[in-house]
């Protein structure tokens, strides 16, 4: 690995192999891609999504994955995101997308570091309650004052158009590529934290927090940081899926049934990994889908859409319970480990 | 005089519905008790419980046999329970357990659904939801009976836990197994068979908090989440202690109830939804270990 590292074929730490993976992923995304899908279907119901939810994952499992820190409040943080977004649109006049969609993100940290404050005294289950005040907090406060909403009676509210230099970006495909260029981004970002000092401070404290700490790592800042970058993601998250997939913002939508949605996207994607964080949200958006075509193809709708998204639950139960007992580092194992096994059969 | 007697009324009020809170407590704590486990699934047995039992009565059961065939269900369930999910993640860390029993609520959740449809049911139990008239005439006090009831049920079910804990040989093996499970299945005690024991005192202590909720709130998916709330009550009470888990119930409830009517307008109402959590974290940051907790000793 050191001789990699300084190899000549290598650029700021990265192997030849990583950064081919990243060319072909670029490549793949922002021009084959929107070339070869044609279909508003796909990207308003599977990519847009997709990205929005695996962005929110990575959040998570910075927080989890990371820093070993078990939360359980990524939709708070999303709502919190998704109407500071709103907000900032509505009121601040000229305010560019971006600088409100990080803004937004900001605003979600703030949340992120006063929730995370319990961190610093308890772990395990006592933090998965402590972080679901904030789920049920900021839901309730977004619901019960109306000046988040803007006085809007009906409850529910249309998002603002996305205009960026004057240029309103509102076709599936636009929107596709805005929210590709802040993915990509914040998963360069992502990465690069999770290789860096940032990221060896965060499993320090996630693999033995007390060790870490009289090794000379601040519990107080790691584990603050881990909280608001994990805020900051979802809230960028949060707002990226109102305004482009819900298309419209209610509370409600950011119920603690998507954080557990985020949850097992993490769990079951991979823990500690950034790619497990797409694996997962793939899977927890694509399955459903899957189940429900099944649903409507073999059986004909013979079968209760009722009992289907029951017999959903129990399938992602079951696989949950299957992946802790046989593979607890998930499905980006799994796939390590399928390539493993042919590049030594080479 | 009326404005103390309104809130005497609120807080016994509270104090009640606080108790079925504790019932809901009282399973996740059998189970942390007998095997550091933290059963996140007990939201989700408490809604499988009591929609199987109403699903029975519906079949034409009657009541004592619905109860009978329910229970043994639960003792089905814990038996599944110990053996694909337990067993095989033994000596496993405390976050994996947890989220294998997140795993395992979501199972329950969706073949509870599956198997008895997801509409709302109501449960007559033959008690209803109204003040006691008697209660009325003499302390002027208006009592649910439904309250009361709870409030009687959950002391049962504490004093006759408390004894088989204490004087049955099961009971003494439970608290072998709680102290050391390793020393414990070394002289012999059946861990399998103490944890087959625990898995379904927690179905039935589910069951009857099913009961209770929904008797009141109706049979329904809501119940889960009215589950969640027994957290904030096992963090004030301490995971392993069934005391704790009482007073805790009771702190929540009165809590909850006082705020929510002295507080609630001057926010618009609907502040119970995560008053008892900040709650929880205020307890957490002064005494993380609970009321009656064990002193949480961690070292390298």
């Amino acid at each position: 690995m050191e001789q990699k590292v300084s190899n000549n074929n290598s650029f700021m730490g990265y192997t030849r192999s990583d950064l081919t993976n990243f060319l072909i992923a670029m490549i793949l995304s922002f021009v084959a891609i929107p070339l070869v899908v044609q279909t508003d279907y796909w990207y308003s119901s599977i990519l847009i999504p997709w990205l929005c939810l695996a962005l929110a994952a990575i959040g998570q499992q910075i927080v989890m994955g990371y820093a070993g820190q078990l939360a359980l409040g990524a939709a708070g943080f999303m709502a919190a995101g998704a109407f500071a977004c709103f907000n900032l649109i509505l009121r601040v006049p000229d305010i560019p997308f971006f600088v409100a969609l990080g803004l937004s993100g900001l605003v979600a940290a703030a949340f992120g570091i006063l929730f995370g404050l319990p961190s610093l005294r308890v772990r395990g289950i006592y933090l998965m309650v402590a972080t679901l005040a904030s789920q049920f907090f900021i839901v309730w406060m977004i619901d019960k004052f109306g000046w988040f909403k803007n006085y809007d009676t009906s409850g529910i509210i249309t998002a603002q158009d996305i205009v960026i230099l004057g240029k309103p970006f509102t076709s599936p495909l636009e929107m596709y590529l805005v929210i590709l260029v802040v993915v990509t981004v914040l998963t360069i970002l992502a990465v690069n934290m999770a290789r860096g000092s940032t990221g060896r401070n965060w499993m320090a404290v996630r693999d033995m927090d007390i060790a870490a700490e009289s090794m000379g790592i601040s519990l107080l800042k790691t584990k603050l940081q881990a909280f608001a970058i994990c805020a900051f993601y979802c809230g960028v998250a949060g707002a990226l899926f109102a305004f482009t997939y819900l298309k419209s913002l209610e509370p409600v939508a950011f119920d603690i049934k998507l954080s557990f949605k985020i949850l097992f996207m993490v769990i079951l994607g991979g823990l500690g990994t950034i790619s497990g964080a797409f694996i997962g949200a793939a899977f927890i958006l694509l399955f459903p889908v899957l189940l429900n075509s099944v649903g409507n193809n073999v059986f004909h709708g013979a079968i209760d859409a009722t009992i289907i998204s029951s017999i959903e639950q129990v399938v992602f139960g079951v696989l949950i319970i299957v992946f802790m007992i046989y593979e607890p580092l998930g499905m980006a194992k799994l796939w390590g480990n399928i390539k493993q096994r042919f590049s030594r059969n080479k | 005089m009326t404005e103390v007697l309104f809130f005497i009324e609120v807080v016994v009020a509270g104090l009640l519905a606080g108790t079925m809170y504790s019932l809901v407590a009282l399973g996740f704590v059998l189970i942390y008790k007998a095997s550091a486990t933290f059963n996140f699934a007990q939201g989700a047995m408490v809604f499988f419980a009591v929609l199987a039992f109403v699903g029975f009565m519906e079949l034409g059961l009657s009541f004592p046999v619905s109860f009978v065939v329910t229970v043994l269900l639960m003792v089905l369930v814990g038996f599944c329970t110990e053996r694909l999910v337990l067993n095989p993640l033994m000596n496993q860390s405390e976050d994996t357990l947890l989220m294998a029993t997140i795993g395992l609520g979501f199972v329950l959740e969706g073949l509870a659904q599956a198997a008895w449809g997801v509409e709302v049911r109501r449960l007559d139990l033959g008690i209803g939801d109204f003040p006691i008239e008697w209660i009325i005439d003499v302390f002027g006090l208006f009592v649910s009976a439904l309250d009361v009831t709870a409030g009687i049920v959950a002391a049962v079910l504490i004093i006759g836990l408390a004894l088989l804990f204490k004087y049955t040989r099961m009971g003494l093996g439970l608290r072998a197994v709680a102290d050391d499970p390793g020393a414990a299945s070394s002289i012999g005690i059946p861990l399998k068979n103490i944890m087959l024991l625990v898995w379904s005192a927690a179905g039935v202590v589910a069951l009857v908090a099913g009961m209770m909720w929904g008797a009141r709130a109706g049979v329904q998916f809501a119940l889960v989440d009215l589950a969640l709330k027994a957290l904030p009550v096992l963090i004030i009470g301490g995971f392993s202690s069934i005391p704790g888990a009482i007073i805790g119930g009771l702190i929540i409830g009165a809590t909850e109830k006082v705020l929510e009517v002295y507080l609630g307008p001057f926010f618009g109402g609907a502040i119970e939804g995560w008053a008892p959590y900040v709650l929880a974290i205020f307890f957490l940051l002064y005494r993380p270990e609970g009321l009656f907790g064990e002193k949480i000793i961690r070292r390298v």
